[in-house]
């Protein structure tokens, strides 16, 4: 082996080691801890365990049959149907999946909860005495699941649409194929990869969704919330009982997934041209067609501007009315000028900022190590990118909680917790796989001749990578990073467990604000954070 | 005839055992050297051998004097036109020409840009997009840019394959006048799989076979004199006579006849056999001849100089002797 050879070998090296400290070995700590006789006892013996951890799972699987019950006729309905309105509307109803859960989450609340906007409406119509409905229990949680991840769904269908070749569809009607037989036996079949991704998708972010059982579940809990509730009680070795029955139940889901998805190769042959959408001729059909359309959006949109709505609402001022008797903007006006109420704010955006600067840098050099180089080690370096995805988000936070509360260098373990560089860590950690993956795939497609091209010319280091590789990386970058900013911006899940006053991001803020009544203020919280992330994703996002 | 580039003795040798070289060669100054070979036989290495793109396992490279073996690609002042062009998409024409001049240049490096698309006909493309343009015009934008900033060597690898035919060989003439004209005539060296294209663009050939150098020559030396077997068969159409049959067409010796299909006509005695096919080429004809052991071979002559199913008598005008091991005899 050459010198330059070992000193890339050693590189990767280097990276699999800061990784696996990163993203592995607080697993591993706390499994190791979780092996504690009494703790397991408990976790067995207690009937409540049993319920809370088969509640996460079922949840999880109906989330994803709702969400696919939305999704897959919306996506059908926008790639096949042509309508006044089918472009803005399909890019409109694919926003809940940029907004963060928790702003979701209060949306909904200030929308359909039981002092909400809607309840408030029936019960003065009505002469009610009392609010007509509770938005809480397992049926609420499932509602704004449907709500924020039928998105995944309605992306991938229509994604997998997109790519179908036309001359399929009219193969298959040579060949005798009714429509019927032609959905089933062909498109079904070419959408399987897009239908169990999404699936995927679903049932891991439902299975780690925290802020809606957290606001909606009342008495009702899954093991996200459980396990915080254990670990505020002081139980650290339940906790981590918890912690690690809910990977499980993460792993086993993704495996049998993984199991149906086959290893058969269903890549078109040849460059395909997808169906044009079709013109719904007869004009009462049209008409019907346009007004389900806009209909749809603004029931998906209504929570986000009843958020808007009540964030102008000041203190104290809407008690029983239908709309609010004053509109003013002194919420926003007391979030940025009063110091207490900004810090959360620039405590999100300098914590998202940097974890998302170190997820890029990490999987810049993982991908010119697992792509250009071919390191020995390449597997497992994208494995370590990619594993923080396959795990909820609490799981990985207690981790660290455990991990980073020890002092023993020669295990590896600093006090972290309880410093600012815990919460960044943790957003750093959630950050690899959404950077990792559009960082890798971008350099998959990169022609490495055109860094060659940019080297015969004279060009250094330095400059192919600024001049040719970044910029040809960019999509894939920009988009991994600004899903990796947002994310970080709106956590809850990471915070909640990590968070110091000191470093209190805007969720747990909000959640503050919640508690105190100040719906006004959670609001424009909640509205700032929407604005920031649809911003940041629109220009990470724009081809 | 001073040698400019000189390659002495470069050898790769790949993990799975496979080795490339040891090859020497000598280029001149100005001078057009095309690397032919099948695929696989090493070509392509032995051109990023000497772009800097691969290291060598052994052996030196040396442009005017000075040894360039251990320099990086970004300091060996080597053009490249690649394969598919790798053009920067994220940049217009113009900025993929001036890419490689010295950024300070400011009016002169525009002059510079003006002048290397100028060369190859592409004036006033600057700001075009370079996926707008046609597959010759990105491979004259390539061109121009490998061109741009006065290269010591210009290096090409496999630069007509992705034009379609009709458009191949014009490029291929129109390549041969930029190549001459920049700079006063630039020391190129070329790979490429296709005989025609050897012929056409390189003054000098070097063919490669399995890692190997099999001879270097220009064309008519290749086609006239080919070293062994291997040369003679890949260069050119080629008759491969052995034994009884190589003695009928007049070969003393126990070895290997060649001989080219136009070197061979119908006449009165020779070589029996009877005529299986004709196929015309327009001013001539291919005759496909079974001989009276089997073999077959190609004639070619006068489109009405014999019918198929005829018996005939075949002499050769020239006759390629080779050793019986293929080599030189």
């Amino acid at each position: 082996m050459s010198h330059r050879r070992w000193i890339t070998e050693l590189a990767a090296a280097a990276l699999v080691l800061l990784l696996v400290w990163l993203v592995l070995y607080p697993i591993f700590v706390v499994v190791g801890d979780a092996a504690d006789k009494t703790a397991l006892h408990e976790f067995f013996t207690r009937p409540g365990e049993w319920a809370v951890l088969w509640a996460s799972i079922w949840i999880s699987l109906v989330s994803v049959v709702l969400a696919a019950a939305i999704g897959i006729p919306l996506a059908f309905l926008f790639e096949w149907f042509d309508f006044p309105g089918r472009k803005t509307l399909g890019a409109l109803i694919a926003l809940p999946v940029v907004l963060p859960p928790l702003v979701g989450v209060i949306a909904f609340l200030f929308l359909y909860g039981e002092s909400g906007f809607i309840a408030r409406a029936v019960q003065v119509v009505f002469h009610l005495e009392q609010a007509p409905w509770r938005l809480q229990g397992a049926g609420a949680i499932l509602l704004v699941h449907a709500y924020s991840m039928y998105v995944y769904f309605y992306l991938f269908t229509r994604a997998g649409l997109a790519k179908l070749d036309v001359s399929m569809l009219e193969a298959a009607q040579a060949l005798g194929a009714d429509a019927r037989a032609t959905l089933w036996r062909v498109i079904v079949p070419l959408l399987r990869p897009s239908l169990i991704g999404a699936a995927m998708l679903t049932f891991m972010t439902a299975l780690g969704s925290f802020s809606a059982p957290y606001i909606f579940g009342g008495g009702f809990r899954v093991m996200t919330t459980q396990i915080v509730a254990t670990k505020l009680n002081g139980d650290l070795p339940l906790a981590m009982v918890e912690t690690v029955a809910l990977a499980l139940v993460a792993v086993v889901g993704l495996l049998i997934l993984r199991g149906t998805e086959g290893d058969d190769i269903l890549v078109a042959l040849g460059k395909g041209i997808a169906p044009r959408p079709r013109p719904i001729r007869r004009a009462s059909v049209r008409f019907l067609a346009a007004a389900a359309g806009w209909g749809l959006a603004v029931v998906l949109l209504l929570p986000h501007l009843t958020l808007g709505l009540v964030s102008l609402v000041p203190y104290g001022a809407w008690t029983t009315e239908i709309l609010p008797p004053v509109i003013n903007f002194e919420n926003y006006r007391r979030l940025f000028s009063e110091a207490e109420r900004l810090r959360p704010m620039l405590n999100s955006l300098w914590m998202a900022a940097v974890s998302t600067a170190v997820a890029v840098a990490l999987a810049l050099v993982g991908g010119w190590l697992v792509v250009r180089r071919r390191v020995a080690l390449r597997r497992v370096i994208e494995g370590l990118l990619a594993l923080p995805w396959a795990l909820p988000g609490t799981v990985f936070a207690i981790a660290l909680a455990i991990t980073f509360s020890v002092r023993a260098p020669l295990q590896l373990r600093l006090v972290l917790v309880g410093t600012a560089v815990i919460l960044p860590l943790a957003y750093l950690v959630r950050a690899l796989p959404l950077t990792g993956r559009g960082i890798l795939a971008s350099y998959r497609q990169l022609d490495p001749a055109l860094e060659e091209a940019a080297a015969s010319l004279g060009a250094g280091r330095w400059r192919t990578l600024t001049r040719v590789t970044l910029p040809q990386l960019r999509p894939g970058l920009a988009a991994g990073a600004s899903l990796a900013f947002v994310a970080a911006l709106g956590d809850i899940v990471a915070s909640i467990v990590l968070y110091t006053y000191d470093t209190r991001p805007v969720s747990i803020e909000i959640l503050s604000s919640l508690r105190l009544s100040e719906t006004g203020v959670a609001a424009a919280f909640g509205v700032v954070l929407m604005l920031v992330s649809a911003v940041v994703l629109g220009v990470g996002t724009r081809r | 005839m001073t040698s400019f580039l000189q390659i002495q003795a470069i050898e790769k040798r790949w993990g799975d055992g496979v080795t490339v070289g040891p090859i020497t060669l000598d280029i001149a100054r100005g001078e057009i050297l095309a690397l032919l070979g099948p695929s696989g036989s090493g070509k392509t290495t032995m051109l990023r051998l000497l772009a800097g793109f691969e290291t060598a396992d052994g052996g030196r490279i040396v442009v005017a004097n000075e040894d360039v073996t251990a320099v990086p690609p970004a300091r060996r002042r080597f053009g490249m036109v690649f394969q598919h062009y790798a053009l920067f998409p994220h940049l217009d024409v113009g900025e993929n020409v001036a890419f490689g001049l010295p950024r300070s240049g400011g009016a002169h490096r525009d002059a510079k840009v003006i002048a290397a698309l100028g060369l190859v006909d592409l004036a006033g493309f600057e700001r075009r997009k370079v996926h707008e343009l046609s597959g010759g015009q990105q491979q004259r934008v390539a061109l121009a840019r490998a061109l741009a900033p006065e290269p010591r060597v210009l290096l090409l690898d496999e630069p007509l394959s992705n034009l379609d035919p009709a458009l191949r060989e014009r490029t291929r003439r129109e390549l041969r006048q930029v190549i001459k004209r920049a700079g006063g005539g630039i020391t190129t060296v070329f790979v490429t799989h296709e005989q025609e294209e050897a012929f056409d663009l390189g003054d000098r050939i070097a063919v490669i076979n399995a890692g190997h150098l099999e001879q270097t020559g220009t064309a008519g030396e290749l086609y006239e004199r080919p070293a062994n077997l291997f040369v003679a068969t890949f260069v050119g159409r080629a008759n491969v006579f052995r034994g009884r049959s190589a003695r009928a067409l007049g070969s003393s010796g126990d070895g290997v006849v060649v001989v080219r299909p136009e070197r061979l006509r119908f006449s009165g005695a020779g070589l029996p056999g009877v005529v299986r096919e004709r196929r015309y080429t327009g001013a001539a004809a291919f005759y496909s001849v079974e001989g009276d052991d089997g073999e077959r071979f190609e004639v070619l002559a006068e489109p009405d100089a014999a019918n198929v199913g005829d018996r005939v008598y075949v002499e050769a005008t020239r006759l390629i002797a080779l050793a019986a091991n293929g080599g030189r005899a």
